[in-house]
Parts: structure tokens; C-alpha cells; sequence
């Protein structure tokens, strides 16, 4: 049902013509999204103002997104940003902060990787030391997603000793003194992306997520949240790409029938289907797993076990599933008319953020090779 | 989506292990692990005996409506006892085909002195079953098959050749696809009978496979006599596909369970010899791991009976997936292993580890059961709606 009406309201606020003015710094999508759906207020439990639903339903609000490519501040406000603040806000924080997010008063950002850095806490861009009202923080961040239009930024950063023990995240104001942020534009125009310098960014004792003094594996946690978010939205990515191609392919006639019927290009869409169908279940493994995680029934591990399958399985099939389509397409599907190339540049940008998908891969590595209790 | 049992469910699979573990013991001790793919050469007799345990234990035919004897198990239930019977190193069953495949066919379409015929020599370890589908002609396209019914003063004999057939040596019976009509082509004109194994006109000959060993063979019928045929001459095709149709995906988490106990094996090879810290490797084991619980999440999907609308999809790709897993893990696990893949045993016999016969005998799991690139078509027009190859006939 919540699929149902996603895709009815996104095939009209976020058809081709949406993405592409929205491309052009004309899209409205965002204040169609709170105003008619309050998609910003999905995972915000009811006791703040929220729709109190799970990351089921996040899965499937955010696979519908990547489907038609939507432009918005969605991913990295309810996401990345929601999902870090249930994770490691502590519970007045959350109290404080959520309502005005569930209201549609504030996008969020969140932030950890440094210029040319992998994801992960060793390419952590920010430190942290004493300050005046209780924090200072200094550093650079790139490709932070919507980084240049959110209201309010999350930061991961590190003391000076850079162990995981001493990981924090920061909530900072947009416009607070010291934040510097531009827009830095990237192959994939349907996602914003920023560069942010922190110069002596002050930042009270209170703006500390108090979850966060645990360290690094409660932060790693709130940020598997979202990766499962993006790996919702790579699938319905692969999944449209599929559905694109095999469409044009029934339409499209050439020695005397329509190509569909060559059995190359059946044999391409099988596979497309095959990686649809493993990516799903994976991203939906993952998101059951998060609400038995926020529940207490689940392990930190088990949960970024099941994100780092959903990410790499999700951005593997967008990756390659949005390649195919374009060669189904022939030349079409090289031009920049035919919208295939923005589901290819979508995925090919999606599949490298929050971990690549070897990134994901050597996570799980770590845990089946490495360490006297390898998981099996 | 569903990811655990019930209560009841979990209660069954608390009753299957406890059984597993009293019996599987002493003198089928040494049948764990062993007589499964690959392997269904070794340990006939035993693996007959236990067929027979497993009878008197009450779990041949679980899935079997009560009234033929079975226990009426839900799907989820025979899913859980084909996990724990792998779990607990359960041998490979001398009694699938006829438990699997013959009996819920003649359920389905036998008549009742059919059923009563077959069914208890099944239910109780008895009697065993082969498959007389595929022939030389007729592989991909078994629609061309070519073997013969003619029925002689009301006895239907067939004549023909069989291949492919596993467990035809150790078989009482076959069910054979045979052409009743001789003008026709194709699916048309087919019937679906019940050959006896032990009469003159029937000959086995076993096929050497690439591993050395012979799970296969041919299976030549001269005037062979069918002691039934199951409904008219005309509907063998449509009886062949449903049987087909019966498998219903019970086995697939007894089959990751087998795949688990693989991957297992060739991580603790990795870990030992050095290979867990080459980084193309790590990536390949992570792979691996990844498909395998995605086969467990498709599996769970398939079960949970379309909560996601989807029940086609995941059950249309499942054999592509799960075919392509192993033949990978095949070479995965050659490469963990490094120079030490390549040699055997210096005794002169063509003896296989383990491993070695993982990655010999995977290349068939592409194969059977629908070539790679048949359920690739399959896919494409069923799942997807593609068009049909285009056929001269």
C-alpha cells in the first residue's frame, strides 16, 4: 500500500520533465514530498511529532525515490540524517531536534569523509578539541550529499588521538560562524553534492549527540542506517533501469521484429532481473534487521553485516543493470534526451558513496576471515 | 518479510533434530556428509538401509497428504527438516525421486490402484525411483523425444534410449516419457509410464563423468514392458511437466545449508594458508558469503508466499542463481587453494578431495535442470515478457 501510493505520487512529482528542472535548479519536489506525503517524518517515532514507521517502510519510501530519480533533500534528511540521530542522539536531543525535522522545518546533512577520502572513520575529515562554549571543530568534508543546502549538518569527527574510542558526532548549524560550504557539482546532476570547511566552529556541549561518547561502533551503526537508505534507492534504480530497457526493447523493431526477441538482449534483462531480485531481498534482509536492531534485537555486527550486503549487492545492480539498459537502448541510450543516462550516472555515483561496493565487500571480509571469531 | 519460524515450527525442528541425532549413528555413522551430489556413487546399500530407517522413523513422504501416508507438512515445515537433515550431515537420500517426484505425480494423476500399487514401497524404503526423460535427441528440447509406446494386445512396451538417468542401477523403477502417437511431433502424442528396472529389455549402462566417477548412465529400452501408464496416451507431456512442477523449492535451505558447510571448508583453508589476506580473495570469499545469504533472504522471500507481491520473481531466478553461486565457488575454492589444487593422491587412482570434486562436479549444476541459457530464456519471457525464441515448428 505505502509502495502503491509512492509510486503514484513520485510518477507525477518526479517524472522526467521534475528531474530534469530540477537539474536545472527549478525543482519543487522536496516541498511537494513534506507538503502532501511527510516522507521527512517516516522513521521519527510518534512521540516526536513523527509517523513512527520502521525501515521497511523507509526501504520501500526510498526505493521508490531511486526509481524516478528523485531530487530532493529525502536521502540525506530521513536517510542519513534521521537514522544518525535515532542511532546516537540521546533521548532529549531527539525530543529537542526531531519534532521541528518531523514539521519539515529542517533538511539535514551528514558528514564525515574528508577530500579524496574512502569512506569509513580513517578518511574522517574533522577534528574536535576543548572549546569555549565546549567544542572546536576543524577540518574539511567532501561530497557530502546535500551538504550545501542543508539547515542543520552532522559531523563525525576525531580528537587529535584519531582512535575510534575518541569518535563523536556534532550537530552544527549551517550558518554557523566558521562553516564555510560550496556546491561541487558532479557527473550525476540529480543529487547535490557539497565541500564544507570547518574553520574554529564553535559548538556547545549540549549540540554533542550524547550516544555518540560511546565511540565509533555506536556512530557506525547510526551510519549503517542510512547506507541501507541508499542501498533502497540504488535497487529501485536498478530495477527502473531494468523495466526501461525492456520496455524500449518491446517497442523497438529492427529486422522486422522487435528487438526484445534477440536473444542476447533476453538474456541481458535475465540477468538484470536476477541481480533485481538478489539486491531486493537483500535490502529488505537489511531493513528488518534495523528495526530488530532498534528494538535491541539485533547486534551492531549483524547489522552492518546486512548493510554492507544490501550496499554492495544494491549498487553492484544499479551499476550494471543501468549499463546494460543503455546498450540496450542503442544509440539512444547515448543521448543526453533519452533519460537512461542519468539512471547510469545515478548509479555509477551511488555505488561509490557511503563504501564502494568493494569497500562493503572487505567489511565482510573482516568479519568471515579475519579475528579469532570469524562469523559464519 | 518473514525471517524466522514459529514456535511450532521451531518445535518440529527441535522433534527432526532429536530423531537425527539417535539415529544417525553407529552403523550410519559413516554416511554422514556423504552420497550427495557428486558423491551418489558411494555407500548404495547403506543409504538403502537408512531410506528405511528414515521409513519406520515416519519421515519418507512428510509432504505426502495424509490419506497416502505422509505427515501433510506445510511447505515451511519440509523446508525446516531438509535444514536440519543437512545440518546433521543427513546422507543423500536413495529415496528422492520416487519420494519427490513419482509420488506426488501419481497423487496428482494416478488412479487408485496406482497409488496403492507405488506408494506404500515408497513410503516404506522399499522401492526405488529414476527418471526417463531426457535422451540424446532431447536434452534442452525434451519435447523431441523419440522413444516409442506401442501397446501390444493392451500392453504398452517401450523402445528407446534414455540419458542422464542417475540412480538407474540402483532403481526398481522408471517413469519414461515414450511417443504413443508415431505421426506426432513435438509435446504432442506423449504418454507417461512405469517401467520395472529388472526385465530383460532393459539395459543400464553407467556414464563416466568428468570427475571420474559415474552418477549417470544410459538406460537402452527394447520392447521393454510398462507395467502402467499414468493417465491417457496423449497427456505425458502435461503429467512430465507437473511432476516437474513438484520439487516446489522444499530443499533449497537443506541445499545452503550443504553450500554453507562448503563455503566453511574453503574459508578455513583461506585462513590457514594465507590466502584470507590476499585482497582479491577477501573480495571473492566476501562475494561469496553475500550470494549465499542472498540465496537464504530469496529462499525466506519465496516462503513468506509474495508479502511483497513478488513470489514469481524470486522463484523464477532461483536456479540461475544458485547454479551460477556454486560453479564460482568451484573456482574460488581451486584458487584459495593455490598449487596445491592441481595434485592428487599419489595411490594411480583418479581421487578427488572434496574440493576438487566441488569444482569438477559444479560444471554440471549449470547444466541440468535447465541449462543456464534456457532459464535465462525462461526468465526473459515469463518474468519479463519478452518474445518467444522463434521455433520452425
Amino acid at each position: 500500500m505505502i509502495r502503491d501510493t509512492a509510486r503514484a505520487f513520485l510518477a507525477d512529482a518526479s517524472d522526467s520533465a521534475a528531474v530534469r528542472a530540477a537539474m536545472a535548479g527549478q525543482g519543487d519536489a522536496w516541498a511537494r514530498v513534506t507538503g502532501e506525503m511527510g516522507w521527512q517524518a517516516l522513521t521519527i517515532p510518534e512521540s516526536c511529532e513523527g509517523l513512527g514507521l520502521g525501515w521497511v517502510e523507509l526501504a520501500i519510501v526510498h526505493e521508490a525515490a531511486g526509481e524516478t530519480l528523485l531530487v530532493s533533500p529525502l536521502f540525506a534528511t530521513l536517510g542519513t540524517g534521521v537514522s544518525l540521530l535515532r542511532a546516537c542522539a540521546g533521548e532529549q536531543q531527539q525530543a529537542d531536534w526531531l519534532p521541528g525535522i518531523a514539521a519539515g522545518e529542517a533538511t539535514l546533512g551528514v558528514g564525515m569523509q574528508g577530500p579524496g577520502k574512502d569512506w569509513g572513520l580513517r578518511g574522517c575529515g574533522v577534528r574536535y578539541r576543548p572549546g569555549d562554549a565546549g567544542y572546536e571543530l576543524r577540518g574539511e568534508l567532501a561530497s557530502v550529499v546535500d551538504g550545501a543546502i542543508a539547515d542543520t549538518l552532522l559531523v563525525v569527527a576525531l580528537d587529535e588521538t584519531e582512535s575510534p574510542e575518541s569518535a563523536r558526532v556534532f550537530r552544527v548549524a549551517a550558518d554557523a560562524q566558521g562553516v564555510t560550504r560550496r556546491q561541487t557539482p558532479g557527473l550525476d546532476q540529480t543529487r547535490d553534492l557539497a565541500h564544507l570547511q570547518l574553520s574554529e566552529v564553535q559548538v556547545a556541549e549540549d549540540d554533542l549527540l550524547d550516544g555518540s561518547r560511546a565511540g565509533w561502533p555506536a556512530i557506525q551503526a547510526g551510519l549503517d542506517l542510512g547506507v541501507i537508505a541508499l542501498a533502497a534507492e540504488l535497487l529501485g534504480t536498478a530495477q527502473r533501469s531494468l523495466d526501461l530497457a525492456v520496455t524500449y526493447t518491446l517497442e523497438r523493431e529492427q529486422f522486422g521484429r522487435p528487438v526484445a526477441g534477440f536473444q542476447a538482449l533476453k538474456h541481458k534483462a535475465a540477468d538484470m532481473m536476477l541481480r533485481c531480485e538478489c539486491a531486493r531481498s537483500a535490502v529488505y534482509y537489511a531493513a528488518c534487521t534495523a528495526d530488530a536492531f532498534l528494538e535491541g534485537q539485533a547486534s551492531a555486527a549483524q547489522l552492518a553485516e546486512a548493510a554492507s550486503i544490501a550496499k554492495a549487492s544494491a549498487g553492484d545492480a544499479a551499476f550494471e543493470n543501468a549499463g546494460e539498459a543503455l546498450q540496450m537502448h542503442g544509440g539512444v541510450g547515448f543521448t543526453w534526451e533519452y533519460d537512461i543516462h542519468l539512471y547510469f550516472k545515478r548509479a555509477r555515483a551511488g555505488r561509490a558513496q557511503w563504501g564502494s561496493s568493494d569497500w562493503h565487500r572487505e567489511r565482510i571480509a573482516e568479519f568471515i576471515l579475519d579475528g579469532d571469531e570469524a562469523m559464519s | 518479510m518473514k525471517l524466522s519460524f514459529s514456535p511450532e515450527n521451531e518445535a518440529f525442528r527441535a522433534e527432526i533434530r532429536q530423531w537425527l541425532d539417535e539415529n544417525l549413528c553407529g552403523e550410519f555413522e559413516p554416511l554422514r556428509y556423504r552420497g550427495g551430489p557428486g558423491d551418489e556413487h558411494v555407500f548404495i546399500d547403506e543409504r538403502k538401509a537408512w531410506e528405511q530407517r528414515m521409513a519406520a522413523g515416519g519421515w519418507v513422504g512428510i509432504g505426502w497428504p495424509s490419506q497416502h501416508g505422509g505427515r501433510a507438512c506445510s511447505i515451511a515445515e519440509q523446508v525446516i527438516f531438509h535444514e536440519e537433515y543437512a545440518r546433521a550431515g543427513g546422507p543423500g537420500r536413495m529415496g528422492h525421486i520416487g519420494e519427490g517426484l513419482a509420488a506426488p505425480t501419481l497423487i496428482a494423476y494416478g488412479s487408485a490402484q496406482q497409488q496403492q500399487r507405488y506408494l506404500p514401497a515408497i513410503l516404506e524404503g522399499r522401492e526405488f525411483w529414476c527418471q526417463g526423460y531426457s535422451e540424446p535427441g532431447a536434452g534442452s528440447d525434451l519435447a523431441n523425444v523419440r522413444s516409442k509406446a506401442v501397446c501390444d494386445n493392451g500392453v504398452w512396451k517401450i523402445t528407446g534410449q534414455k540419458v542422464w538417468t542417475s540412480l538407474a542401477h540402483e532403481a526398481d523403477w522408471c517413469f519414461v516419457i515414450a511417443r504413443t502417437d508415431p505421426g506426432s511431433v513435438g509435446n504432442k502424442g506423449l504418454g507417461f509410464f512405469l517401467v520395472a528396472m529388472d526385465q530383460p529389455g532393459v539395459d543400464v549402462r553407467p556414464i563416466v563423468q568428468i570427475t571420474g566417477t559415474a552418477e549417470f548412465n544410459e538406460v537402452f529400452f527394447e520392447n521393454a514392458v510398462a507395467a502402467d501408464i499414468v493417465g491417457e496416451p496423449g497427456e505425458g507431456w502435461k503429467i512430465a511437466m507437473a511432476l516437474l512442477g513438484f520439487e516446489r523449492g522444499v530443499s533449497t535451505l537443506g541445499q545452503q545449508m550443504l553450500f554453507q558447510n562448503e563455503l566453511d571448508a574453503i574459508v578455513t583453508i583461506a585462513r590457514k594458508n594465507g590466502a584470507a589476506k590476499n585482497p582479491l580473495l577477501r573480495q571473492r570469499l566476501a562475494q561469496a558469503h553475500l550470494g549465499l545469504r542472498t540465496m537464504r533472504y530469496n529462499a525466506m522471500r519465496m516462503l513468506s508466499g509474495g508479502e511483497d507481491g513478488s513470489l514469481q520473481r524470486e522463484a523464477l531466478v532461483y536456479k540461475l542463481h544458485w547454479a551460477t553461486w556454486h560453479r564460482d565457488l568451484g573456482e574460488l575454492a581451486m584458487d584459495v587453494l593455490g598449487p596445491d589444487a592441481e595434485l592428487l593422491g599419489e595411490n594411480g587412482d583418479y581421487d578427488l578431495s572434496r574440493l576438487q570434486s566441488l569444482f569438477l562436479f559444479s560444471r554440471s549444476d549449470t547444466i541440468y535442470g535447465g541449462t543456464n541459457q534456457i532459464q535465462r530464456n525462461i526468465i526473459a519471457e515469463r518474468g519479463l515478457g519478452m518474445p518467444r525464441e522463434l521455433r520452425p515448428r
